[in-house]
């Protein structure tokens, strides 16, 4: 996927006046955010259960290649294979070259991150193989040929009458004039188009939500089924994962899977977990004949034992992107590339560089909501401004940034020059605004004033407020 | 690949500036990998006693849009199975899973029921299982991939009925991982089935404006009978 994060504020701009996604982002609220609180209030142990999260997590990073290789020797005890892959264009290399060898004309694929940072879909295409989205939200997005806005709820940014007018563009088979006025007849539709692509599909792609040290399993959680559809009735079976996506036991993932569903949809436990281990076993009735599990590195192992290890805790729950105002008033495309919200703006520039995705962390009001929801307490407030710093150690700001910080930093640094410019300025404000109380315009401060007034200091500056105070106390 | 395997290790070690993990470290990992060491499990359902449990599953699983039946014995099940499907006005035809739990039961004395044995197609309207495990803390139900448990069968349908035993009720998650290592263990071999479902609830979807509907792509409807024998885990 190309990303356009350079074009962030562009982006942020046309969000802001686009009717129908502001109208869409209002359900976010209703649903995602209370209904997380609900859950969270049902279980006295979330504190604790977020804190063994917190440790299964690190112990997993710190003994990374051991806990891959124990999962690869089960992957393989089981009959299953693992493709090791440094970048997206080694695993999409590695995918369509198992596609080619099964003859595989469609592919069904289940909701995958990973593919979106691979860019599968439009790998595939381009390669004579079509793939088809079965999670409503992504099938909805592929139709209109779009991005995901929303990391397990990709068309989020949509309103149901834009859905309904792609579903009639898309499937021009069906009667033109049957009603679709509802997400219940979209529903429908969707299970009734889709099913017959459940069936044909030679080759399942999902992703995975944890790979398992101690069985060489993958682990998927959704909704729908269609992940289930998706990886157990087409020949082979492919898994997406990158590296960080291990843990030890099925203990461990039972753990994390209980912060998961409830930091996610506020749910208790997602519809379908479905743990998965190698092909069809030789006295299954059903499931693929072929298990693969495409392990992408992508920039992960970089961020081990650095300042932005701790993104690698992401469980992609995106409950920081659900309690985030800057997400919820722009929607997720302005960001421009796969991940969204704060985690986005943490992992963006680690996987993309902070010259093309350097805007992103500076779209933060730094409130902290993302940390305190957080169900793997990632400090994200604090990695953005290190992403801030590393960005202005690059000199990438724009040279009036650049300077107007460089003089705060001077005076900054010089108190009693900071106290005495304080004072000056704020007698010079106080008396030239005094009569109106506010400025409407202000030199080098149009950003503000565009839109607000700037309210007048009154003549004095903290500091010599408090030192007049003190002297009266003196005085008594 | 194999080279692309090495380099993504070293990558890893290099990174986290070591080599290989010393044997001391390597044989902690290994021992965390093999004692099923549990984490914290919430009191929820494991404080209470087997009766409360199956209480509480009953209870989770309606909160998550699943319906349950209880009858006294297994014999009872076509009977349940046939009331279910008339009160809903659905078709009286199923396809059951080639299990051998389902075998023993007296389909027979339902003459006006249609069943059938085997892996489902994409028409079959009812599908019906049995199960391995219900966890109680959730009201989820762990099924797993076997000659007696064809996953699709857990999938295309648009009715899932699942017959459960009280005595298959457990309070977490950990508790059904545990029954599966027992039950498919041979001198001391674990063989994990191809897939375990843990399903909890039908199938749903809220991703046209946030708005929950049920059967976006699996079950619409998913009806536990509950054969509560007296019998507790």
């Amino acid at each position: 996927m190309k990303a356009t994060s350079r074009a962030f504020k562009a982006n942020a701009r046309q969000a802001l006046g686009d009717a129908n996604l502001q109208r869409a982002m209002v359900n976010l609220r209703t649903g995602f955010a209370e209904r997380r609180a609900h859950a969270v209030a049902q279980l006295p142990e979330w504190e604790e259960l977020r804190a063994q999260g917190v440790a299964i997590k690190k112990d997993a990073l710190a003994h990374l290649d051991f806990y891959l290789e124990a999962f690869e020797q089960k992957v393989i005890a089981n009959g299953g294979q693992v493709h090791w892959c440094r970048d997206a264009a080694e695993a999409n290399e590695t995918v369509l070259a198992i596609c080619r060898r099964l003859g595989a004309k469609t592919v069904t694929k289940g909701k995958s991150m990973i593919g979106e940072e691979m860019g599968v879909n439009d790998y595939l295409e381009a390669n004579g193989v079509t793939p088809v989205e079965t999670d409503l939200g992504e099938y909805i997005i592929q139709i209109r040929h779009e991005p995901p806005s929303h990391i397990i709820a990709p068309a989020v940014h949509l309103v149901k009458e834009q859905i309904a007018q792609s579903f009639r563009a898309t499937h021009r088979d069906l009667d033109t004039s049957r009603p679709l006025d509802d997400s219940r007849q979209m529903c429908d539709e969707a299970r009734a188009v889709l099913r017959p692509r459940f069936l044909a599909a030679d080759v399942g792609i999902t992703g995975a939500n944890f790979l398992i040290a101690e069985t060489g399993s993958s682990i998927i959680v959704t909704n729908e089924g269609n992940g289930d559809l998706t990886q157990t009735l087409p020949k082979a079976h492919i898994v997406l994962a990158s590296l960080e996506k291990v843990v030890p036991t099925l203990e461990d993932a039972a753990t994390i899977l209980r912060l998961l569903a409830r930091s996610a949809t506020g749910q208790e436990f997602s519809a379908y977990t479905t743990v998965s281990t190698g092909p069809r076993r030789l006295d299954d009735a059903d499931g693929p004949d072929e298990y693969h599990v495409v392990l992408l590195d992508n920039g992960r192992s970089a961020l081990l034992g650095g300042e932005f290890e701790d993104m690698l805790r992401c469980i992609r729950c995106a409950a920081c992107l659900n309690h985030c105002p800057v997400y919820r008033a722009i929607g997720g495309q302005s960001y421009g590339w796969v991940y969204p919200g704060p985690m986005g703006s943490v992992l963006t520039p680690s996987l993309l560089g902070v010259e093309t995705a350097g805007n992103l962390p500076n779209a933060s009001t730094f409130c902290g909501q993302c940390e305190s929801v957080c169900p793997m307490k990632i400090p994200l407030p604090k990695m953005m401004r290190h992403w801030r710093e590393r960005e202005f150690q690059r000199h990438l700001p724009p040279r009036a940034y650049r300077l107007g910080l460089a003089v705060w930093a001077f005076f900054a640094r010089q108190p009693a020059l900071y106290r005495i410019a304080a004072d000056l300025g704020a007698r010079f404000l106080g008396a030239i605004g005094h009569g109106r109380g506010r400025f409407r315009a202000l030199p080098f401060a149009a950003g503000w004033t565009r839109t607000r007034d700037m309210p007048a200091p009154e003549g004095h500056s903290f500091m010599s407020l408090w030192a007049a105070r003190q002297a009266k106390r003196a005085a008594r | 690949m194999n080279g692309t395997r090495d380099q993504v290790l070293n990558s890893i070690r290099r990174a986290l500036k070591r080599g290989p993990l010393a044997p001391e470290a390597a044989a902690a990992c290994e021992t965390r990998l093999v004692t099923h060491r549990r984490n914290l499990i919430p009191a929820r359902a494991r404080t209470l006693p087997p009766r409360g449990q199956i209480e509480l599953f009953v209870k989770m699983a309606e909160t998550v849009n699943a319906t349950v039946a209880r009858v006294k014995r297994a014999d009872d099940v076509p009977a349940a199975i046939t009331d279910y499907l008339s009160r809903l006005n659905l078709p009286a035809q199923l396809v059951r899973a080639p299990d051998p739990v389902l075998d023993a039961l007296p389909w027979n004395e339902r003459p006006l029921l249609e069943t059938r044995r085997g892996v489902v197609a994409d028409t079959d309207p009812v599908g019906v299982t049995a199960c391995f495990a219900a966890i109680a803390e959730t009201g989820t139900l762990m099924l797993h991939s076997g000659a007696a448990g064809p996953t699709r069968n857990n999938f295309l349908p648009d009715t899932h009925i699942v017959m459960v035993r009280a005595s298959q009720v457990v309070a977490a998650y950990e508790d059904g991982w545990d029954r599966l290592r027992a039950a498919r263990s041979r001198d001391g071999a674990f063989a994990m089935p191809r897939t375990v479902n843990f399903i909890t609830g039908p199938s749903r979807t809220a991703d046209i404006e946030q708005k929950i509907e049920l059967g976006a792509h699996g079950p619409r409807r998913l009806h536990i009978v509950l054969i509560d024998d007296g019998e507790a885990a």
